[in-house]
């Protein structure tokens, strides 16, 4: 083992050119993907917070007393799809009304009655606010006898549950080909780096050397450049997000630990079959 | 302990650069491959290493089949030879000891006593003193000796050189010559490929001839000859 790693680490000190050359190639191919990545990841986060106000509104009978309502909000919220039920009284409707809609708030001010009825406001948990979901629910609550009507925008769901659908394949597709790309470009550069030692392999050969023992080094290697490389590209994207973050204000998330260590890994993967595939067909060749 | 019956090697692309080839070398010889550019006295050498597999006819070394050998014992087969070439073939970016230590550790050997192995080689050829020196740093002559301290480092029954002074001058050519021979009275049978006939001259040791692929002439089996008119 020991014998490997110096093996591995004797190319860094005699091609250091051409070992910051893949280093640098595997960063930036991985930074693309990450870019890519942190796109998909604002993209999630942004629909999750659209998701969010998906919401189902129960509009009760008036003149409903608050006791039968206490008890069915008790039934509501122990829907396996719900995460919240609030009971809306006429009063707190109006004052809502009169706060959110300033435009009418002289006509609200002269009421002479409420107009507005009570009602019960329903979030749903996530994963269940699609349109499926949602209706499944709302049949649910008209079956109350309090319940007068149910509205939850249908349309504006059946179109969120769209665009989560094609935002999804997009990432799917791109993702791959960028990943594609990635593999390659990274593949070539170790390609190099095996052919540009092809004499010293070919010594090895002659003086008895196992091909186990020529391939071991330059899996030790490659998969460290793959490691450092995604280590760059995670540091480079981060100052992507930093400078976007700060000027455009826009208020970017970026990968949280689990998706960056996903990053290095794939790095180190690529690092480690590109080497594996670039010896072992060089050496099935000479 | 080297025996080749009837052995034919194709080139790739077609023609024969060994027809029908046959000879046997014994433990402890020393013989000279002889013949002109191209006449196959690498391709002999390199069926010996198992770098090449006859197309036809069977290559037996130190009592292994050459012809079907599987390639994972080939490494083996190579650590009990030692092979130089003309071009020294030493990694530039290692000592001459880091260079002879090489062929050790590629056979696991304990590190402990590696490095008192490569230092007695490097006696051996004369070169102890210049154990520190990379390969650029010393001559021709001092390059080929470290090539032969790294064949030499394994303990090879066989001992393979291809054309080992065709890039050195006169003395460094004697020197080098005065090892092999050396080597061979240790008891290593010893096959050198030359063009050289002068040097094929001076030492009394087994001829055989290589022209165009073919077996022309063995000082082992045929009358001897007039050496002058030796090509």
């Amino acid at each position: 083992m020991n014998l490997v790693v110096r093996e591995a680490f004797r190319t860094f000190k005699r091609a250091p050119l051409l070992s910051a050359l893949s280093v640098t190639t595997i960063a930036f191919s991985l930074f693309v993907l990450g870019l890519f990545g942190l796109v998909v990841v604002n993209l999630q986060d942004a629909l999750r917070r659209v998701e969010e106000r998906v919401e189902i509104v129960a509009y009760l009978l008036p003149g409903t007393p608050i006791e039968p309502v206490t008890i069915g909000l008790k039934d509501i919220e122990a829907f396996p799809e719900v995460q919240a039920a609030t009971y809306v009284s006429e009063d707190q409707a109006l004052a809502r009304a009169r706060a959110e809609l300033v435009e009418f708030r002289d006509v609200l001010r002269e009421l002479e009655r409420n107009p507005l009825p009570a009602s019960v406001e329903v979030k749903l948990k996530p994963g269940f606010r699609d349109t499926e979901h949602v209706s499944a629910v709302a049949e649910r609550l008209l079956g109350f006898g309090f319940v007068d009507d149910v509205r939850f925008g249908r349309d504006w769901i059946e179109k969120l549950d769209r665009l989560r659908q094609l935002a999804g394949a997009v990432a799917i597709v791109v993702g791959v080909a960028f990943a594609v790309v990635a593999v390659i470009i990274i593949g070539t550069t170790i390609r190099m780096t095996v052919l540009q030692r092809s004499r010293e392999i070919a010594i090895m050969r002659l003086v008895g050397a196992t091909d186990g023992f020529i391939r071991r080094p330059f899996l030790l290697q490659g998969a460290l450049k793959g490691l450092l490389g995604g280590t760059v590209a995670i540091a480079l994207s981060f100052a992507a997000y930093a400078v976007v973050d700060r000027y455009l204000e826009i208020h970017a998330t970026f990968f949280s630990y689990e998706q960056a260590a996903v990053i290095i890994g794939f790095g180190a993967l690529i690092g480690l079959i590109g080497s594996a595939t670039s010896v072992g067909r060089h050496l099935r060749r000479v | 302990m080297i025996k080749f019956t009837n052995v034919f090697k194709a080139f790739p692309k077609g023609g024969l650069a060994l027809k029908d080839v046959s000879f046997h070398i014994a433990k402890g010889e020393f013989a000279f491959l002889t013949g002109h550019s191209g006449a196959g006295k690498s391709t002999v050498l390199k069926l010996i290493y198992a770098d090449e597999r006859p197309t036809s006819g069977e290559v037996r070394v130190s009592g292994h089949g050459i012809t079907d050998m599987r390639p994972r014992d080939v490494p083996l087969l190579r650590r009990r030879l030692g092979i130089v070439f003309q071009d020294f073939r030493l990694l530039e970016d290692r000592t001459a000891e880091e260079n002879v230590g090489f062929a050790l550790e590629v056979t696991a050997a304990r590190q402990s006593t590696i490095a008192a192995r490569v230092m007695r080689v490097l006696t051996q050829v004369g070169l102890a003193a210049k154990a520190q020196a990379y390969p650029r740093e010393l001559s021709g002559g001092e390059q080929q000796r470290v090539a032969i301290a790294r064949a030499l480092v394994n303990e090879p029954t066989v001992f393979l050189a291809d054309e080992p002074t065709g890039n050195l001058d006169e003395r460094a050519t004697r020197g080098v010559f005065q090892l092999l021979r050396d080597i061979n009275a240790s008891g290593t049978a010893v096959v050198m490929a030359t063009h050289d006939l002068d040097l094929v001259r001076q030492a009394p040791y087994r001829v055989i001839e290589l022209q165009e692929g073919a077996l022309v002439y063995d000082s082992a089996v045929d009358e001897p000859r007039d050496q002058a008119a030796a090509p």
